[in-house]
């Protein structure tokens, strides 16, 4: 039964949403409407287990002193700063007059999420454009054609979707412009290529959702 | 870390406090200064340049160093940068600008504090427009940090046009319904009603109280949609789930990495405009006359993607120089 009972709501919550697509009309689509707020209410639990379970692990490695005790001890403090004060604003906005939201501007949630959250994380983004440079002056190299046409298309797209492109085009002729060429790889070749990978993961996905509703794959019940 | 790197982050620190503190008031170096300044930093990527052919190579340091001047050095200089309109951004504008005062316009907020330096300049001029142009707003996020996106950006929007809001209204021309779990389920459950999804704003006020949400039932009752995104869920989950399903008419602003992604829904006419990365928030500050921090924002990245591709020249004569050495 540990098999089966899965395997069954599979079936059924697959055959629902799938004939709901097409008959949007009762029984299906009330159906469908039940599934989709069940999902919601079991992504927000999931979301609690995600939380909790980072908590876990960043505990168990500070009590058994494993690796990285400082990360693991930054996790846990944050993860209780930030907790609390989501739960203080919160609640002290609730009987407040006019009431607020612990998201609203001189809450102490709000400090903590635009100058400490936003900022660090930011900071951690940013650093990729240095990696993004080294790596390209690493590895982007003119090796074999293709590499070559790879090179040259991320070049115009580089140079065209900036203004400094059209700064060093703008004056000539709308055909030998660097924005235009760019645009003309985004529109063309790029979209091609998406549209190619699209369809190839569509189909692919179209078959695997069958196999699955049907019972044919079962390895996300684990085991064989 | 070792002594040297603690060394290099005090005096990163100590010349930042130094800068702080010297000069409180912004720097900004005259046009000269700015054209001496451009011609220096060319120099020196010359001479590097000509010492990698000459056998000489740079450490990856110097890569690091260069991108730096040349991401920092435009927020001091003057000088500015045509900034064309590309008919992605035009046609978002444009459907836009068809919407009549009153409308109603779901702005969906799908990004996070990392994404926001690409996409919060974006949010803002958009805020900035809608409001002038008297949209009535609806705010949402399948990203738990979206909301609070939104809400920095209406501050912002209310900063830089003080007299939005007095003019603005929480709950009559803007209303914020928070963050709901459940990724592309969110989007198909909204198509049969937004309230089983959001029965309260985040002040948790019940919807049917809200005024801006007064008839509005469904995306039937939406006039347009904006998807502010920077991955899944996102713009493309937006397409699939609400405007082939439910016929909803939608732009989007995406960061730069993912906008390639949405071309074929762009080309197929499932998304009517798009706005990619930084260029896509200055084309539409342009557009909408609303200069700010995309149009500042874009001259750095130009320096800095000039600056990569001047490194990815001479990265290719240090690998031609050694393939010939070898032969």
């Amino acid at each position: 039964m540990r098999r089966e009972i899965p395997m069954a709501i599979t079936f059924i919550v697959g055959f629902v949403f799938l004939f709901a697509y097409f008959i949007p009309h009762p029984p299906f689509n009330e159906f469908e409407n039940t599934f989709n707020d069940s999902f919601s209410i079991i992504a927000a639990f999931a979301i609690w287990l995600g939380a909790l379970n980072l908590i876990k692990i960043s505990l168990v490695k500070i009590f058994k002193k494993k690796s990285d005790v400082l990360h693991s001890s930054f996790i846990v403090i944050s993860f209780l700063v930030i907790v609390f004060f989501g739960f203080y604003d919160g609640i002290r906005g609730l009987y407040a007059d006019p009431v607020f939201s612990f998201r609203d501007q001189g809450t102490g949630f709000n400090w903590l999420y635009e100058y400490v959250y936003s900022s660090l994380s930011a900071t951690m983004f940013a650093l990729l454009a240095f990696f993004v440079a080294s790596a390209s002056y690493r590895a982007f190299r003119a090796r074999n054609l293709e590499a070559t046409i790879l090179l040259i298309a991320g070049i115009l797209v580089m140079l065209g979707r900036v203004p400094i492109g059209d700064l060093m085009t703008g004056w000539l002729p709308d055909a030998f412009q660097i924005s235009n060429w760019a645009n003309w790889i985004m529109n063309i070749p790029n979209t091609a290529g998406q549209r190619a990978i699209m369809i190839g993961i569509a189909l692919g996905l179209v078959s695997t959702s069958l196999r699955i509703i049907l019972g044919l794959e079962r390895a996300y019940l684990g085991g064989d | 870390m070792n002594i040297k790197e603690v060394i290099a982050v005090i005096l990163i620190i100590a010349f930042f406090l130094c800068a702080y503190f010297l000069f409180p008031k912004p720097v900004e170096f005259s046009q000269t200064v700015s054209i001496i300044l451009t011609i220096l930093l060319a120099l020196t990527l010359l001479v590097i340049g000509v010492m990698t052919f000459m056998g000489r190579y740079i450490e990856r340091r110097v890569v690091f160093l260069f991108v730096g001047i040349a991401l920092t050095l435009p927020f001091f200089m003057q000088f500015d940068l045509p900034v064309p309109i590309s008919p992605e951004v035009q046609a978002a504008y444009d459907e836009l600008e068809k919407l009549p005062e009153g409308s109603k316009v779901l702005a969906a907020f799908d990004y996070d504090p990392p994404s926001a330096p690409e996409l919060q300049p974006m949010a803002v001029a958009f805020m900035k427009y809608a409001f002038q142009r008297g949209l009535k707003i609806i705010i949402m996020g399948l990203w738990p940090q979206g909301p609070q996106q939104a809400d920095q950006a209406i501050q912002t929007a209310f900063e830089v046009i003080p007299e939005l809001e007095d003019k603005i209204k929480y709950g009559r021309d803007y209303v914020n319904l928070g963050f709901q779990s459940g990724n592309e389920f969110v989007i198909l459950r909204m198509g049969e009603s937004f309230k089983a999804m959001f029965p309260t704003d985040i002040y948790n006020t019940p919807y049917d109280s809200i005024p801006i949400l007064k008839n509005v039932k469904n995306y039937s009752n939406i006039d347009y949609c904006f998807n502010f995104s920077a991955g899944k869920p996102g713009t493309v989950e937006w397409v699939q789930g609400a405007v082939d399903r439910f016929n909803l008419k939608m732009s989007a602003g995406n960061t730069a990495v993912q906008a390639p992604m949405a071309y074929p829904y762009l080309q197929a006419g499932q998304l009517d405009g798009l706005m990619g990365g930084m260029a896509g928030g200055a084309e539409f500050e342009k557009l909408t006359e609303h200069y700010d921090k995309a149009t500042v924002f874009i001259k750095s990245q130009s320096f800095a993607h000039a600056v990569v591709i001047v490194f990815i020249i001479i990265g290719n004569v240090a690998f031609f120089r050694g393939r010939r050495r070898k032969k």
